[in-house]
């Protein structure tokens, strides 16, 4: 990768309780580019972007983010470089007490001094990227899954900033809703120019959009390339994952004794 | 044997760092300077705390001066003081009764409301958005709420205290016939206004203080689910009604306990 880099994870460790999350995590997120992280569920993604944005903080190593240690700024300047980072979350966390309108304009009205008239034009600006300026009035609560996280997106981007992180932004969609995302998320990087890291396990739509891939597994970077250097990639890990398939060095099964043990095991022995 | 040893010792360690996030928590969130934004978010919620608790604290302060002077005349009558109807009903409500019931019901009903306000707004990821958009949760969403309860719950207990002696004055001097001079003067030279009535503010203030802490904290510090929420409002209530009841005690050791 010769582009020069916006995010930079260096042997990234991480645990709960005496679950390793990560050990060792290496990453490269480059600027302007979109960066995919996949894996399989429970691999820690969505913890990797809650590291990457200091909502935790790693027991090793360091995430730097334009040449800044996330993990040493003060409470100040952590939110300060907060305000260049949007992120489009699962569940959209559109603000329940406000409406479409009033969640775009949010970061505009903390961060800024505007005037009224200019946030409107802006926050009906980016309603209209997303196709929602329509619904501008509509709360939270009224909007479907898809809509909401259109929303989301909306306000994710209301600031124009320089990092964006989405958090499976695919998750539960209907195919209209999914292909809707997956060209936004295609169309803001190249309007805007910003660096994405899209984390995801829906493997299609992902490496339709993305510039270059992580995939993670077992608390360490597993693969990454381009989508097409991964499509034929001979690792069995990496072939399970891309190809979609049920059983593999990732076992179908969660560890168990021997099924025919279990099955035979005399009556007050279950358990 | 060791097996009760390490739980209690699991316990215990949990008890302490929970109180040591709570007190972080406080210094963190009421330092927060108010803004012309945070000053606008703190009369919303002044309206939502305190405003919206008026209906209640107006029923019981009404019910519970009636019941006061109910109770207290017909002990009164037989020692034949039924003058001091409102000197009794106007001292057990702003000692105690004003400050301690308003503090209960506002725990009762902006206590768990604020809990689970907050909670469900951590269960769906409003918070961290919000931490993430670069803005403070502490600043913009707890520290409004924390002041609300602190600046309303002195005025609730006022509202009650008011409303309890008119209550009393309903049933002593409308109903059961004590000399209305009687009881408005006994009370007049009783009501020490140092002594009874700010103390009495002073108790509020503290309940204030403590039960919008427990409860937002609470809140903040939730297990983010439906069952989470539902325990941590039940815990808002509980601990703060036990606060309210202790602390009650240990104020009034501190302001009276010398008299005698």
């Amino acid at each position: 990768m010769d582009d020069p880099i916006m995010v930079e994870v260096k042997d990234l460790h991480f645990s709960r309780g005496n679950t390793d999350i990560f050990r060792g995590v290496d990453l490269q997120i480059p600027l302007g580019k979109i960066t995919a992280i996949m894996g399989p569920s429970g691999t820690g993604k969505t913890t990797l972007l809650k590291l990457i944005g200091g909502q935790l903080a790693p027991d090793r190593g360091q995430i730097l983010i334009d040449g800044q240690d996330v993990h040493k700024l003060s409470r100040r300047s952590l939110f300060k470089l907060r305000r260049r980072m949007g992120m489009l979350f699962q569940s959209g966390a559109l603000f329940s007490d406000l409406d479409v309108f009033e969640n775009v304009a949010f970061p505009l009205r903390i961060h800024t001094e505007l005037p009224n008239a200019m946030i409107r034009d802006i926050v009906l600006m980016k309603l209209q990227a997303v196709g929602l300026r329509g619904a501008r009035h509509l709360m939270p609560s009224e909007l479907s899954g898809g809509m909401a996280r259109r929303v989301a997106l909306a306000r994710a981007v209301a600031l124009d900033p320089d990092l964006v992180l989405y958090d499976e932004p695919f998750v539960g969609q209907d195919p209209i809703s999914m292909g809707v995302l997956v060209q936004l998320i295609k169309k803001v990087n190249l309007a805007l120019g910003l660096t994405a890291i899209v984390v995801s396990h829906d493997i299609k739509e992902t490496l339709s959009i993305a510039d270059y891939v992580y995939i993670i597994a077992d608390g360490r970077v597993m693969a990454h390339g381009t989508p097409q250097t991964l499509d034929v990639n001979d690792d069995a890990h990496v072939k399970q994952f891309v190809h979609g398939e049920p059983d593999g060095p990732v076992p179908f099964h969660y560890p168990a004794p021997d099924f025919f043990d279990d099955i035979l095991a005399p009556a007050g022995q279950f358990s | 044997m060791t097996r009760y040893l390490t739980a209690l010792g699991r316990a215990t360690l949990d008890t302490l760092s929970s109180i040591g996030r709570a007190g972080l928590f406080l210094v963190q969130s009421i330092f927060c300077l108010p803004s012309r934004e945070g000053f606008h978010l703190w009369l919303r919620q002044m309206h939502f705390v305190g405003v919206m608790s008026v209906a209640i604290v107006l029923v019981s302060g009404l019910f519970i001066g009636m019941v006061l002077a109910l109770q207290g005349f017909t002990i009164l009558v037989g020692f034949g003081a039924d003058e001091a109807l409102g000197q009794m009903v106007a001292l057990s409500l702003v000692r105690e009764l004003a400050p301690v019931v308003a503090a209960l019901l506002f725990a009762g009903r902006a206590g768990s409301a604020l809990t689970a306000e907050i909670g469900l707004m951590k269960a769906t990821e409003q918070l961290t958005s919000m931490e993430m958009i670069g803005v403070d949760p502490l600043r913009r969403i707890v520290a409004p709420r924390l002041w609300a309860g602190f600046v309303s719950l002195p005025i609730l207990t006022v509202i009650f205290g008011v409303v309890g002696i008119w209550g009393g004055y309903l049933v002593g001097v409308e109903w059961l016939g004590v000399y209305a001079g009687s009881y408005w003067s006994n009370m007049q030279d009783s009501v020490n206004f140092f002594d009874d009535v700010l103390n009495g503010m002073v108790k509020s203030l503290v309940f204030g203080l403590v039960v919008t802490w427990i409860a937002v904290f609470q809140g903040y510090d939730l297990i983010p689910t439906s069952e989470g929420i539902s325990r941590a409002t039940t815990r808002t209530v509980v601990y703060a009604s036990l606060a309210v009841l202790g602390l009650d005690f240990v104020l009034t050791a501190l302001m009276f306990g010398d008299l005698g």
